[in-house]
């Protein structure tokens, strides 16, 4: 009965989730199309679906005029510092917080995980004063240097490396290995998937980062992807939604592209973490 | 243990760094206290504005949360009953707007939602329906944001019930079947228990994402119409914006105890009842 019944709701279930997909995909496949479309075309009552004139005037504007190559390389740089910062410090207080012994342990993971409760709100104020005073407003290290160790990060891989056997870690001293022989040759190694999930969560919510380098970057040198598209479109002379659109496509695509060569590790690792 | 102290030390002074912000807003209660005491919270509380985000934040996660974690379990359970094949592409498809960015998201949903020549209102007009103006008009523009926060966030909810719907053992779901439980029943007096402290999970991070709503109003209606969309946290970012950052940061300490609140209030609730 249980088979039958299956069998028999299976057709209408694939049919809404098509047109689930569908509903959801469309926006992505819209903007990708206007990003092609001239300025006539895209304001053009009743809107066209494909571009009647392709052209690439929108992306060669992007980055001619409006320096979105700065912004990318911006992104880049902050992206890529704070996914490194994140894969080291966070392992290497994650194995100090699973393996070793000294003092204050349990505090410091009780403060680990007392701040991964605190949302960012809360932190926002006085962290930019921090910065200000260290007087790194307006300069990349200021929007790499808050990141670079997330409680997130160390929670995860302290949970990763608990459940590795401790008995490697004697294994390890009978060879005579260092602390960070122990770390770097044998712990490490084993961690490649709970590092490879930490990476690409670290590199997305860098990337995507919004309100932080939206305050801390002043001038225009130091604006990231999101802050340019969103200062451009909501300041006063956005007439042009072309580049608005590829401006979107520069943001969205190449995560998309990060995104599908790792989405293994990515959605099984949202689901195990999520779990945790 | 030397080395361990002297690996761990850097990190431990990187990591109290980027901590001592939570260390620091503790010292400046009493910082605030000093001079003006409550006057911050007062003046939030007092404000008009603040009082509307606060409302519109409510509205915001009192429809958006219920709304995305029905979409997410619905889909969940689609993926891990209705079908057999082509579970992945659909799982990557209806994830896929949770990993873009909200900014890039919302400029292109405000073409979609543009009264003439969006895409939204050009398919309702094949059904013969005049659609509204999303964005500029008072009652749509905030079903509008929820709309289109639900879009782009239940694709998490809808991964972590799908790892929460396969640690329901199947052979419970057989016994049940043998008993003459239908599907319906199936679900709702195994399936759906079991799969609480999931939904409790999924509830609670959703509900703190929504309580902080602010890049979705920023990019899309900068608040308005007459600010039926601005939200606490864009709210607190125009104050820090105009440099009042005490008044700010009493507004943030304000929207963390409704997080609390509200967090506890979901564990109760979801508790409770089993």
């Amino acid at each position: 009965m249980l088979r039958s019944r299956t069998r028999y709701g299976r057709w209408w279930v694939y049919l809404v989730l098509t047109v689930a997909l569908v509903l959801v995909i469309t926006p992505f496949v819209w903007m990708v199309l206007g990003s092609f479309k001239t300025e006539g075309e895209i304001q053009r009552v009743p809107p066209t679906w494909w571009p009647e004139t392709a052209t690439l005037d929108n992306y060669t504007q992007l980055f001619a005029r409006l320096n979105f190559a700065t912004y990318f390389t911006n992104s880049v740089v902050v992206a890529v510092a704070v996914t490194a910062g994140n894969l080291l410090f966070c392992s290497m207080l994650g194995y100090a917080l699973a393996m070793l012994e000294f003092p204050g342990k349990r505090a410091l993971l009780l403060v680990v995980l007392g701040t991964l409760m605190i949302p960012g709100v809360v932190t926002f104020v006085p962290l930019f004063v921090i910065v200000a005073n260290a007087g790194l407003i307006d300069s990349l290290p200021g929007l790499i240097l808050p990141f670079l160790v997330t409680p997130f990060g160390v929670f995860l891989m302290r949970q990763f490396i608990s459940g590795l056997p401790p008995d490697l870690l004697d294994a390890g001293r009978v060879d005579g290995a260092g602390e960070l022989g122990i770390f770097g040759r044998i712990i490490l190694p084993l961690c490649g998937p709970a590092l490879a999930t930490l990476g690409i969560l670290t590199f997305l919510s860098s990337w995507n980062n919004f309100l932080w380098p939206l305050v801390v970057a002043q001038t225009e040198s130091h604006y990231t992807l999101p802050v340019a598209l969103a200062l451009y479109s909501t300041g006063q002379n956005n007439t042009q939604y072309g580049l608005l659109l590829a401006g979107a496509c520069v943001v969205v695509l190449p995560l998309l592209v990060v995104f599908l060569l790792f989405q293994r590790h990515f959605v099984e690792g949202i689901a195990t973490t999520g779990i945790k | 243990m030397l080395f361990a102290a002297f690996t761990v030390w850097p990190v431990l002074q990187s990591l109290f760094m980027s901590f001592t912000d939570t260390k620091e807003k503790d010292l400046r209660t009493p910082f605030a206290v000093n001079f003006i005491g409550l006057g911050n919270y007062a003046r939030a509380l007092g404000d008009p504005t603040f009082v509307k985000a606060a409302a519109n934040t409510a509205y915001f996660v009192v429809v958006g949360v219920p709304l995305t974690l029905a979409v997410a379990l619905l889909a969940a359970v689609a993926l891990d009953k209705g079908i057999t094949r082509l579970r992945a592409v659909y799982r990557l498809g209806f994830y896929t707007p949770v990993i873009t960015s909200i900014v890039a998201v919302a400029v292109v949903w405000r073409f979609i939602l543009q009264p003439d020549s969006g895409l939204a209102n050009t398919v309702l007009g094949w059904f013969g329906i005049q659609g509204p103006n999303w964005l500029g008009e008072v009652q749509w523009a905030m079903p509008s944001l929820i709309l289109m926060a639900t879009w782009r966030n239940f694709g998490t909810g809808m991964i972590i019930f799908l790892a929460g719907l396969q640690s329901v053992p199947p052979s419970l779901q057989e016994a049940a079947a043998i008993d003459g439980a239908n599907a319906w029943q199936r679900f709702w007096n195994i399936t759906f228990p079991l799969l609480r402290p999931t939904l409790l999970f999924v509830s609670v991070t959703t509900a703190i994402g929504y309580l902080q709503f602010f890049e979705e109003p920023f990019v899309m209606t900068s608040g308005g119409p007459l600010n039926s969309t601005i939200s606490l946290s864009m709210y607190t970012y125009n104050q820090f914006g105009y440099g009042n950052y005490g008044l700010a940061a009493a507004m943030s300490y304000l929207i963390f105890v409704v997080i609390a609140v509200v967090t506890a209030l979901q564990f109760r609730l979801l508790r409770e009842n089993t």
